[in-house]
């Protein structure tokens, strides 16, 4: 129907009209609103919010820049072997990694800290990441460290703290004053680190146990659920870890021990859930469960292959500990969502840059079975 | 004013339902990448959201197909039906590669698709962590795309309820059916119309 006006309609001096421009700035205002939304939601209006960039580039701050490698935990090798459920976690959780049975699993054994040729030493924390997929059923990923709890309970403090190690220009070390005052001003932090000096440090990565330090919920199959955390605890004997002064100088010592003894025999682990009671804290990682708490093993854990990073292993897979089975699900701990984005963006960034050899090489005749 | 046919009431369903979808994943997808704790539950929601747009935007491209959008008004300016036409294009296009973006860079990345409890999409991509990394450039720069085109759609959908009043808006935006008389006069639309 052709309507002799309607070109008028849009034609330019149709829109400097009083009422035109009105509802033009109208429309305008409208529109910003929508950009200013998106701004805001993106942090781009609050430039001293804490995102993933910002903690990443913290990261880079204290350690450098490698390309290619993790931000953090830089320095690792890839571990293979399997997990065989006794089946007692069922009752707990439905995740089909709980019935009986046993399920493919690869890993990583790494240091903290985000240089990826640092010299071993007794002072490094230790951590083992897992990716246990059972045939047609979900993947669980898992990320410990050696210590009994994680000693920031936000990820605000995780960054502050982060920040108080980076190195002084001046001496190349980080300033001892900065922690102690970071450590002043959160008290928790000072409570977790009495209990993380408090217990002996195992003398390598065989022998350490692994801890999920973060509460998670396992949900059974009538919709229970349980507040839980999980430790990794070693089979191979106890030994204490060397001091400074008496530990092997090279610089592989811990890796090279655990290339050797994986070359020696199968290593197993004991997977161990403690089960909250009601009042224990599932917020805040810096706080221990009493040690009375119910502990169930629920299966055994075998490493029998041991692998330099290399492209398709583990050195390309991120351990989100977020990644979790339907069965598993995470706490209220804030920081286990901060933890997935992190390592998301340190995924991301690491993937799209050229590979360097890892500093961890397996001799030909230490390789695993 | 000219007399405009409005959209089916199907393709008016599906259009607001995508547009309260898409906008939500648009401001979901940019708060869940500078997000700390709000990370998760954030990209617990992404996932499956998107992969719902994925199969909206399928079925719309059908519904597209089968029934033909009510004619633009006649005097509308050649440059303005044309951008009118490309933003739509680009609008499609964007809805289908973005979900297929996504999720081949979590294929990529090794991720495992999951999109609620125990159910999960197989990978349509191999491991392959430099194909990861652009992918996950492509997914951003698309979703600016798109957020782009949306705020062009927005204001041209403002511009034609407030300034111009020709009928496009309420094609879309009117919830009531059409008067008796337009209805008869869209079958007496003869296909000159149509195929403008």
């Amino acid at each position: 129907m052709p309507d002799p006006n309607s070109a008028i309609t849009y034609r330019l001096a149709a829109l400097i009209e009083k009422g035109a421009l009105i509802r033009l700035t109208m429309i305008g205002v409208a529109v910003l609103a929508v950009v200013g939304c998106f701004a805001f939601v993106a942090g781009w209006l609050s430039p001293h919010r804490l995102t993933q960039a910002r903690m990443i580039d913290g990261f880079e701050e204290v350690n450098g820049v490698y390309p290619g490698f993790r931000r953090n935990h830089a320095k690792g090798v890839c571990i293979a072997g399997h997990f065989a459920s006794n089946g007692e976690g069922a009752r707990l959780s439905e995740a089909a990694v709980f019935r009986p049975g046993q399920v493919p699993v690869f890993g990583r054994f790494s240091l903290a800290g985000g240089q990826p040729y640092i010299a071993d030493g007794p002072a490094a924390i230790r951590a083992m990441g897992l990716a246990i997929r059972p045939p047609d059923a979900e993947e669980w990923r898992v990320a410990m460290i050696d210590i009994p709890v994680f000693v920031v309970k936000d990820p605000e403090a995780f960054y502050e703290q982060l920040l108080a190690s980076r190195p002084d220009p001046a001496t190349g070390k980080p300033d001892p004053a900065k922690m102690q005052d970071f450590v002043a001003r959160h008290p928790e932090t000072a409570r977790a680190l009495q209990i993380v000096q408090a217990k002996p440090f195992s003398s390598g990565f065989a022998n350490a146990g692994y801890n999920s330090l973060h509460a998670f919920r396992f949900v059974n199959a009538d919709g229970a659920s349980t507040p839980v955390r999980w430790s990794m605890a070693a089979v191979d004997p106890f030994e204490p870890e060397p001091t400074a002064e008496t530990a092997p100088q090279d610089k592989n010592y811990l890796f090279d021990a655990v290339i050797a003894r994986i070359g020696q025999s199968p290593v197993q682990w004991r997977l161990v859930v403690t089960i909250a009671e009601a009042g224990d804290p599932t917020d805040d990682a810096t706080i221990p469960w009493p040690s009375n708490r119910q502990h169930i093993e629920v299966g055994t854990l075998t490493i029998n292959h041991i692998e330099s990073e290399a492209p398709g292993n583990c050195r390309d897979v991120n351990f989100d500990p977020l990644v979790l089975p339907a069965g598993i699900e995470p706490s209220d701990d804030p920081l286990l969502s901060a933890r997935s984005a992190a390592y998301s963006a340190s995924f991301t960034r690491r993937a799209g840059e050229a590979k360097e050899p890892s500093a961890v090489q397996i001799p030909a005749s230490g390789k695993g079975a | 004013m000219p007399q405009q046919l409005q959209f089916t009431a199907f393709s008016r369903i599906l259009h607001w339902t995508m547009a309260v979808l898409v906008v939500a994943m648009l401001f979901i997808g940019i708060g869940m990448v500078s997000s700390l704790s709000d990370y998760h539950r954030l990209i617990s929601i992404h996932r499956p959201l998107g992969i719902l747009i994925l199969v909206l935007v399928a079925i719309r491209l059908v519904n597209r197909l089968l029934n033909t959008p009510p004619p633009l008004p006649e005097g509308m300016p050649t440059w303005q039906r044309s951008a009118a036409h490309a933003s739509h294009v680009v609008l499609y296009a964007l809805l289908f590669a973005l979900p297929l973006v996504g999720w081949g860079m979590l294929s990529a990345a090794r991720y495992p698709i999951v999109l609620y409890g125990s159910l999960e999409l197989p990978p349509i991509l191999p491991h392959d962590v430099a194909l990861y990394a652009m992918l996950r450039t492509t997914h951003t720069v698309l979703a600016f795309s798109l957020f782009a085109t949306f705020i062009a759609h927005f204001a041209a959908a403002l511009m034609h309820a407030l300034i111009y009043r020709d009928g496009v808006f309420p094609s879309m935006a009117s919830w009531k059916a059409p008067a008796g008389n337009l209805a008869r006069v869209t079958h007496n639309q003869t296909p000159s119309a149509l195929n403008r």
